[in-house]
């Protein structure tokens, strides 16, 4: 490891203080100094402009905001032409919070059991190749998923929506109006849907990763393979799917054109699931940016900063966890 | 696996092996009849009720002759084959309709002309241009964040300790989860700043953002992977540091990391939200990705869905489009993992 013992200069007899500090730190060739000053500088550069995109955004934030006569965070409206215009973000906050928590219900649990057919169930001479068409569905474009929930997927909730309406209308949230079936439910599944994939991916590599002896010794005991799953699987990957989930949940929260191909927007929160209306940070950023002046697009930046601090939430509390188990970084596996 | 004659006295009563199959025709077969005696229409109504039997069956036959703790595990299985079909369902029916729908007008005429002189809404045209800006766009991309990337994983892994290694991961960590909406308002804050007007190389500057990351993660990944050994045995001989990562570190997972920039392409050149916002689109081919709109094929596609009001002809175009963008991402996506069972490194394990 140490090549300073031959760069070192001619040994003397009492090595300054200062000629060790340089021995020990290793690089003292010119091409290894640039070397290290190349990498370390692209790690800095990283850096920077991460805190570029927090200082830029901020700044035309704050140009939005003090034009803002309305409360930013609570008004129901988004007038950027108006004198003087009135936006705020209470709508897309809103619209974010319910379509992701509608992708996270649908999608954790089924890709948490896809994981555990993959890892325990499908025959093994299946769990190759489905595992490597779940990688590549992970890859499919979200503008292709856009597309097909938009003109497939929207056609055919109509059935759904009115035996939902026919069966829980009662509870409000599932009344339906007969809309065209472009809302916040829709959203949803359309999200469950495409963050399935990664979801599934990361879990399956947490269960694999469960000690061998675990399961078999469960197994030893006379335990049926649910058993074995719930005594040994499950809570060796509780924290993996954890952070998976919460992977995918930064996916949800940021997904643009899905939720813009498939949404039919407005600007006020509709009690029912089912009817079409609400918006997303995201969505509202892409519908809203052709007709945008410049104090618009000031106001939609404004609206993507508070998108990025809460991505920036999630994924960082996503990283503590997998931090405790430094094997799962899986990230984009 | 015994049968129903065998009696042990060592293990319990079994189930024979076509007893799932049974009780899902039985469920289904009650379902339907069910459906029909109370005039359902709906087939999700069937499904469910048929969905229900079953899962009570299989829980109260198992129980009788199993036991409850085998009841249980049958349940569990058939939840678990129940998602699996669920998730197969929506997938198989986006690659199908893409592809059934794609080859419709996907021919050499599409993928060599232009949209110039069609209006969204009548027939012909082409994705020319499209393909044309987004291999630019990607390309410059690339060739902007996959130095900084590799570079930057071979800090994190072969020089990075302390403070700033870890800050370094922590943000490569969470610059992952970023939004692409918000690398494009980022880029364009800053155009905003000097009053530019859009052109491809804005949006190759967002994509970059969002490629970085990707390759750092799968870059570290692959040089973790390479032996201690290998470097010792070179530091050894008293090679410098910056040489025996060069010629040794690097030469032994390239393999890994081409395969890691390449689904790094792949992910960006499906990316439409940072586009939409930075090169905002253009019909006729412009070739120069430093000046003027350029088009897309991501973003091809949701302007043609997006601005023909419903045209058949529009519709055709963008599942061609889609299915051009698919394949390609899937090649790339193939050939990356090809290159990585190719090239993996022999670590013995």
């Amino acid at each position: 490891m140490d090549t300073q013992i031959k760069d070192a200069p001619p040994p003397s007899p009492q090595p300054t203080v200062a000629e060790q500090k340089r021995a020990a730190r290793g690089a003292t060739r010119p091409g290894d100094r640039i070397f290290l000053g190349l990498s370390r500088g692209s790690g800095i550069l990283l850096l920077v402009i991460m805190a570029a995109i927090a200082v830029f955004l901020t700044y035309r934030a704050s140009i939005a905001i003090s034009k803002d006569e309305a409360n930013f965070f609570t008004a129901f409206e988004w007038n950027t032409q108006l004198i003087p215009p009135k936006f705020g973000i209470a709508v897309l906050a809103f619209g974010t919070i319910v379509s992701s928590i509608i992708a996270m219900a649908l999608a954790v649990p089924i890709a948490v059991a896809i994981a555990l057919f993959l890892t325990h169930y499908a025959p093994r001479r299946l769990r190759g190749p489905i595992a490597y068409v779940i990688d590549l569905l992970a890859a499919v474009p979200s503008i292709v998923y856009g597309l097909w929930g938009a003109l497939i997927l929207v056609p055919h909730m109509n059935g759904l929506y009115g035996w939902l309406d026919d069966y829980f209308g009662w509870t409000g949230i599932f009344s339906w109006q007969q809309g065209a079936p472009r809302s916040m439910l829709t959203v949803g599944i359309l999200l469950a849907i495409m963050i399935l994939p990664i979801i599934t991916n990361v879990s399956r590599e947490v269960f694999r990763q469960v000690p061998q002896m675990h399961e078999e010794a469960a197994l030893a005991l006379g335990a049926t393979r649910w058993e074995v799953i719930r005594m040994a699987v499950i809570p060796f990957g509780r924290s993996g799917v954890i952070s998976a989930s919460m992977l995918g949940l930064g996916r949800a929260l940021g997904e643009t054109m899905a939720v813009a191909t498939v949404l039919s927007p407005s600007f006020d929160i509709q009690a029912s699931l089912l009817d079409p209306g609400g918006g997303t940070f995201a969505q509202n950023i892409a519908s809203k940016f052709g007709e945008a002046s410049e104090l618009g697009r000031d106001a939609l930046i404004a609206s993507g900063l508070v998108l990025f601090v809460i991505t920036l939430l999630v994924n960082g509390a996503a990283r503590m966890i997998i931090a405790r188990r430094k094997e799962y970084s899986g990230a984009n596996a | 696996m015994s049968t129903a004659a065998t009696v042990s006295t060592l293990k319990g009563a079994r189930l024979p092996k076509w007893s799932p199959y049974a009780i899902a025709a039985g469920s289904v077969a009650l379902g339907v009849g069910i459906s029909f005696a109370a005039d359902l229409h709906s087939s999700i109504q069937w499904a469910l009720i048929a969905g229900l039997l079953f899962v009570l069956g299989t829980y109260g036959i198992a129980a009788r002759v199993e036991g409850r703790r085998q009841a249980k595990d049958r349940v569990a299985t058939s939840l678990v084959w129940v998602a699996f079909l669920l998730a197969v369902v929506p997938l198989v029916s986006l690659v199908w309709s893409t592809v059934a729908r794609g080859v419709k007008v996907l021919d050499f005429y599409f993928l060599t002309h232009s949209m110039g002189l069609v209006s969204d809404d009548e027939p012909g045209g082409g994705i020319y241009h499209a393909i044309l800006g987004s291999l630019e766009q990607v390309a410059l991309a690339t060739l902007i964040a996959a130095p900084i990337g590799v570079l930057t994983a071979i800090y994190l892994v072969e020089y990075g300790r302390g403070r700033l290694a870890k800050a370094v991961t922590f943000f490569v960590d969470v610059m992952t989860g970023i939004p692409s909406i918000v690398a494009g308002l980022f880029i364009l804050s800053i155009m905003l700043m000097f009053d530019m007007e859009p052109f491809g190389f804005a949006g190759s500057l967002a994509l970059a953002i969002l490629m970085m990351p990707v390759v750092v993660r799968s870059t570290e990944e692959m040089l973790k992977l390479v032996p201690n050994e290998l470097r010792e045995a070179s530091l050894a001989l008293g090679i410098p540091k910056w040489r025996t990562i060069l010629k040794v570190v690097i030469p032994t997972s390239i393999g890994g990391i081409t395969t890691g920039i390449m689904l790094a392409v792949a992910r960006i050149a499906g990316e439409t939200a940072p586009v939409l916002l930075l090169v905002w689109g253009n019909s006729l081919i412009n070739a120069n990705p430093f000046e003027g709109a350029q088009q897309s094929l991501p973003l091809y596609i949701y302007q043609q869905y997006a601005n023909s009001a419903g045209a058949g002809a529009a519709y055709d175009r963008a599942w061609a489009a889609s299915l051009t963008l698919i394949a390609f991402v899937m090649i790339l996506n193939l050939v990356a993992r090809g290159i990585a069972r190719w090239k993996a490194p022999k670590t013995g394990r």
